[in-house]
C-alpha cells in the first residue's frame, strides 16, 4: 500500500515538473515582462536593474529553478492587468469557485442517483424512456447554451431568480462563502445547475447502466427468493453495487467541473478563478495564465491520485497483484 | 454499386432507424444551408451598404410586429439574424473541419513514429500523451488560444484570427488520434508485409507512409468523424468567452455571445436562433454517431 502510494507521487513528479516548465516559458517567453512591469516610461539604467531583479540575465536553467523557488514558496508574480500578486488574486476567488463546484457536484448526485435507480428499474416506462432523451439533450446542449436558456426562462420572463453575481456573501479570514445568506444562496441556484447539468446526465445513464447489469446478477435473484421486498432490493442490494463506478467518475469528472466553471462562470458573471482566467487571457496576463495551468495541473495529479487510492480502497482485487 | 449499398444490411438498419433519418436530415439540411449561404441566404450581413439601422432589433416574422423580409429578426446592426446564422454556421464548420484535419496530421504523424520506431521514443511520446489526456481538452484549447494570441504582434492577430483558434482546438485533440493510430501501428509493424518491405530495403520513413499509413486510417477516420461535433463546440465556446472569432467574423458561439448582451432587453431572438442551430447541429452529429458505432459494431447486431 505505502509502496504504491510512493510510486504514484513519483510518477506525478515529473509531470508537474514539465506543467511548471510550460507556466515558466510562457511567463518567460511571451511578451515583455520587463516593459509589462515597468509601464511605459523608464531609463536604461531602471531597465537593467529590473532585468537583473526578474534574474532575466541568468542562465536559463537558474531561472527556471527560481521560478520553481518562488512557486514553492507561493509567489507566483504580479498580474499585469491589476497589478497585484497573483497568488492573491487567486486566493480571493477560490472560495467562489470551489462553492459552484461543490454545489454542482452534490446538486448532480443528489438528482442524478435517483434518477439512474429508476430509469434502470423501470427501464421500458415511457417516462424512463422521456428522461433518457432528454439526458441526450442534455449532453449535447453546451454548457453556455443551458446557462443562456435558464436565465431566459427563471430571470428576464419569470423574474424569479437572480442573473449574475454571487449575492451577498460572508467573510472568514480567507474564506467567504454566499451560503449563510438568502441573496447569496438565491444566485448560487442558477450557477449550480447549469454546470451540473452535464453531471447529471452523466451521473444518471452510468447509474442506469450499471443498475441494468447489477440486477441480472445472482445475487439479487438470491434476495428475490429470500422474499425481501423490491424497495430494498434495489436500493440497499443493487444500488450498492453500483457506486463504485460512480464514485470514482464524480472523482474524476471534479476536475472538469473546475475546468467547465470557466464557462459558467463567464455566463453569470460569476466572480471566481474562471472568470478572472478568461478576463486575463483577453489582455494577455500571462502571470495569471501561467499561475492557473499550474494550479489546476497540481489539482488533477491530486484527484487522479485520490481516485487511484480509492479503487485500491474499493476493489480488493488490486491490493492482492499490485500492491507488492 | 449504388444498388448493392442499398441492399446491404447497413442501409436496411439505417432506414430502420427514425434517429438515424432523421439526423441525417438536420446534418444535411444544415450544412447545406451554410454551405450555399451567398445563393441561399435573404440579406448579405456583411454587405455593409445593404445594412439599415432602421432595420435594427426587429423581432421574428410570428410576433406582432414582425417583418416578412426578416423571418428570424434582426440584430442591433440591422443584419438579419437567419442570414447571419447561415453564415455563422460556414464558419463554425470551416474552424471545426480545419482543427480535426491539422489534429488527424499531427495525431497520425506522432502514431506512426511512436508505434514504428518503439522504445525511448514511444515511452516519451506516449507519456506527452498521457499527460494531456489528463487535461480537458477546452482548457488546453483556451489557453493554447491566449498564448498564440500573446505571442503574435498586434497588426498580424486580426488577419490570423480562424488560423489562431484551428491551431488551438488541434493541438488539444490530437492525443487520442496518436493513440489510436499508435495501437494499430504496432500490430501492422509484426506483419509480414512490413518485413518484406524492409527486406527489400525500402525506407522507414516510406514503410511508414506508403505500406503503414493505409493500413491504420480506418479506425482513427471514424474517432474523427465522431470529434467533429465536440471540435464544433469548442469553437463556439472560445468564441461565447471571447477569446475566438471576433464580431467581424461571426461563428455561431460568437452570436450567442454578441446576443446575450441584448437578453435582458427582451431581443430574446438575437441569441436563441444561433443557439438553437447550434444545439441541434451537435445533438444529430451525436446521435448519428452513437448509431454508426453501434451499427459498425457486429457484437450488437
Amino acid at each position: 500500500m505505502f509502496a504504491f502510494i510512493l510510486a504514484r507521487l513519483l510518477q506525478s513528479v515529473p509531470v508537474l515538473l514539465a506543467v511548471a516548465f510550460i507556466s515558466y516559458g510562457m511567463f518567460a517567453f511571451v511578451g515583455d515582462p520587463v516593459t509589462a512591469m515597468l509601464g511605459q516610461d523608464f531609463t536604461a539604467a531602471e531597465r537593467q536593474a529590473m532585468i537583473h531583479q526578474l534574474g532575466l540575465d541568468q542562465p536559463f536553467y537558474l531561472q527556471y529553478l527560481h521560478f520553481l523557488w518562488n512557486v514553492l514558496h507561493g509567489d507566483f508574480g504580479l498580474s499585469y492587468r491589476l497589478a497585484r500578486p497573483v497568488g492573491e488574486l487567486i486566493a480571493e476567488r477560490l472560495p467562489a469557485t470551489m462553492e459552484l463546484a461543490v454545489s454542482a457536484a452534490v446538486l448532480s448526485l443528489l438528482i442524478g442517483v435517483p434518477l439512474g435507480v429508476f430509469t434502470g428499474i423501470n427501464r421500458n416506462s415511457a417516462l424512463a424512456r422521456g428522461l433518457m432523451t432528454l439526458s441526450l439533450i442534455g449532453v449535447s446542449l453546451p454548457t453556455f447554451l443551458i446557462g443562456i436558456l435558464l436565465i431566459l426562462v427563471f430571470a428576464v420572463l419569470l423574474g424569479w431568480l437572480p442573473s449574475f453575481g454571487r449575492g451577498d456573501v460572508v467573510h472568514f479570514s480567507h474564506w467567504s462563502t454566499g451560503l449563510l445568506t438568502s441573496s447569496g444562496r438565491r444566485a448560487l441556484i442558477l450557477p449550480a445547475i447549469t454546470l451540473g447539468m452535464f453531471q447529471m446526465t452523466l451521473i444518471l445513464r452510468l447509474v442506469r447502466s450499471e443498475m441494468l447489469e447489477v440486477m441480472r446478477s445472482d445475487h439479487i435473484k438470491f434476495a428475490r427468493a429470500r422474499g425481501l421486498s423490491e424497495h430494498a432490493i434495489h436500493f440497499h442490494h443493487a444500488l450498492s453495487n453500483t457506486l463504485i463506478p460512480v464514485i470514482t467518475i464524480v472523482g474524476l469528472q471534479l476536475g472538469m467541473l473546475i475546468a467547465f466553471s470557466i464557462v459558467t462562470e463567464t455566463v453569470f458573471q460569476w466572480p471566481g478563478m474562471g472568470l478572472l482566467l478568461v478576463q486575463s487571457i483577453g489582455v494577455a496576463d500571462i502571470p495569471v495564465m501561467s499561475t492557473y495551468l499550474l494550479l489546476i495541473a497540481v489539482v488533477f495529479v491530486v484527484i487522479n491520485l485520490v481516485v487511484d487510492l480509492l479503487y485500491f480502497a474499493v476493489d480488493p482485487r488490486l491490493r492482492s497483484q499490485g500492491g507488492r | 454499386m449504388l444498388r448493392r449499398f442499398l441492399d446491404s444490411d447497413f442501409a436496411y438498419a439505417f432506414r430502420r432507424s427514425p434517429v438515424a433519418v432523421i439526423s441525417t436530415l438536420v446534418v444535411v439540411v444544415v450544412v447545406l444551408a451554410a454551405l450555399l449561404a451567398p445563393y441561399l441566404a435573404p440579406h448579405n450581413p456583411f454587405d455593409l451598404a445593404s445594412l439599415d439601422l432602421m432595420d435594427s432589433l426587429k423581432p421574428p416574422v410570428f410576433s406582432a410586429d414582425g417583418d416578412s423580409a426578416f423571418p428570424l429578426g434582426t440584430d442591433d446592426q440591422g443584419r438579419d439574424v437567419l442570414s447571419t446564422i447561415m453564415y455563422g454556421t460556414r464558419i463554425s464548420l470551416e474552424v471545426a473541419v480545419l482543427a480535426i484535419g491539422f489534429s488527424l496530421v499531427v495525431g497520425i504523424s506522432i502514431g506512426l513514429l511512436a508505434g514504428y520506431a518503439g522504445g525511448a521514443v514511444d515511452a516519451v511520446l506516449m507519456r506527452i500523451v498521457d499527460v494531456q489526456l489528463t487535461f480537458p481538452a477546452i482548457l488546453i484549447a483556451l489557453l493554447v488560444d491566449g498564448v498564440v494570441r500573446a505571442l503574435l504582434p498586434r497588426e498580424m492577430q486580426e488577419a490570423l484570427e480562424i488560423d489562431v483558434i484551428v491551431f488551438a482546438i488541434g493541438i488539444s485533440r490530437w492525443p487520442q488520434f496518436a493513440r489510436t493510430v499508435r495501437g494499430s501501428t504496432l500490430i501492422e509493424r509484426g506483419r509480414d508485409y512490413v518485413m518484406a518491405a524492409r527486406v527489400i530495403g525500402i525506407s522507414s520513413a516510406r514503410i511508414m507512409i506508403s505500406h503503414i499509413l493505409p493500413n491504420v486510417l480506418g479506425p482513427v477516420l471514424v474517432i474523427a468523424t465522431l470529434n467533429l461535433g465536440l471540435a464544433i463546440l469548442d469553437e463556439a465556446t472560445l468564441s461565447f468567452l471571447g477569446v475566438g472569432l471576433p464580431p467581424t467574423e461571426p461563428s455561431l458561439g460568437t452570436l450567442i455571445r454578441i446576443g446575450n448582451n441584448f437578453l435582458f432587453s427582451g431581443e430574446w431572438w438575437i441569441t436563441i436562433f444561433p443557439g438553437l442551430t447550434l444545439a441541434a447541429m451537435v445533438l444529430s452529429i451525436n446521435l448519428l454517431g452513437d448509431w454508426l458505432r453501434d451499427a459498425l459494431n457486429p457484437r450488437l447486431r
